[in-house]
């Protein structure tokens, strides 16, 4: 289905929160930053990281919210019967 | 512009909400069993509260000119307690050819355990030896991806389920694909803290187009906006999408949904007698 606003349109809409959203998370960054004690082994900042590499990437599909969610979940386990031991049907 | 609301726990909202909803112009709802914020401790708890959802809810919903249609089950967060929930599984049948009750729901996973996976079997198995719909919820954030995926291999190892007469609810863009390829009817849950926005469910439906998709506010007792669903209908007219389409996603879905629950009988608006006339 055809968006059926213009791309131009929709940016200008936008633009300021994109804009807003964007500062919201940079000055969220510095406060980390600024606090006490690093991050070395923090399990969510290479999410993040990975996270804002999507957001940069060329358009392409336009799947960056698909792709996104994915960095942030657990992996599929094509064998979760048999990791959860469940009882054959 | 009418609409319905497929999924509002209304035992946690006030009746003020009822008549805000009302003057949004909500026609109809469904409220699914869930986990009320505590552990219930025995079956008879489960017995009152099935009691609410289909005697007191009606009744109140009623009072607005809001239709109510209720699920019944016991939740994926109970479910770990799989003594009880056997004996909850086998109470709910008492109320299943009560006025309003659609079906069997919400069932689901939470954190993805065998526990949660082995009550959700007996669920389904429950659904199809009495012919009845299925809301399913899945899980949040981190477990949403694998949790959805599980219930789609249960759903589709079980060759006696109608897929048109099961909707899995709360899909994201990353799992609302796969319920879709697989036959089954979606729903777009909008929350403020997780799940997803009016903005992204518009994408969703500008993605996939409106079949077999609802949009839900599973307003609760949590931080959750009884009223999204207006937001939604709000956020496709300035995306400049046609009241046809809208109305399609927020009215029509819903009515071919639940239409297909022998216990769902539904007065369209514009066909009821006015009070007074
Ligand atoms: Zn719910």
């Amino acid at each position: 289905m055809e968006v059926p606003i213009g791309a131009a349109e929709l940016l200008e809409r936008e633009y300021l929160g994109i804009r807003a959203k964007i500062l919201e998370i940079a000055a969220t960054f510095d406060r980390i930053d600024r606090s006490r004690g690093d991050l070395v082994a923090s399990r969510e900042m290479p999410l993040i990281r990975q996270a804002l590499e999507v957001l940069l990437s060329e358009k392409e599909n336009a799947t960056r919210a698909e792709q996104i969610q994915l960095i942030f979940s657990r992996p599929y386990d094509e064998q979760w019967i048999k990791t959860l031991e469940m009882p054959s049907r | 512009m009418y609409y319905f609301d497929p999924h509002i726990h209304m035992v946690s909202r006030t009746t003020d909400d009822y008549e805000m909803l009302a003057k949004m112009g909500c026609v109809g709802l469904s409220e699914p069993a869930f986990w009320a914020g505590f552990d219930r401790g025995s079956v008879d708890g489960f017995r009152d509260y099935f009691c609410q959802l289909t005697e007191f809810e009606p009744n109140r919903a009623g009072w607005y000119g809001i239709a109510h249609y209720t699920w019944l089950c016991i939740n994926a967060k109970e479910a770990e307690n799989v003594e009880l929930s056997r004996e909850v599984i086998a109470m709910i049948p008492e109320f299943l050819d009560r006025p309003g009750v659609l079906g069997i729901g919400e069932i689901g996973l939470n954190k993805n355990t065998k526990n949660e996976a082995t009550i959700f079997l007996e669920h389904l198995d429950l659904a199809a030896r009495t012919d009845e719909q299925i809301l399913i919820h899945t899980p949040h954030l981190e477990d949403k991806y694998q949790g959805t995926r599980m219930i789609l291999d249960m759903l589709c190892d079980d060759a006696r389920l109608n897929r048109s007469r099961v909707c899995v609810d709360h899909v994201e863009e990353h799992t609302v694909r796969h319920v879709l390829e697989e036959g089954f009817w979606a729903g777009m849950t909008l929350y403020p803290v997780s799940k997803c926005t009016p903005e992204r469910a518009v994408d969703i439906v500008e993605r996939y187009g409106p079949e077999r998709l609802l949009v839900n506010s599973a307003g609760d007792w949590g931080p959750s906006k009884p009223t999204a669903v207006p937001d939604f209908i709000l956020a496709m007219r300035l995306r400049g999408h046609p009241e046809s389409l809208i109305r399609r996603v927020v009215y029509e879905n819903p009515l071919a949904f639940f239409g297909q629950s022998r216990n769902f009988h539904f007065a369209p608006p514009d066909e009821k007698n006015v009070p007074g006339q």
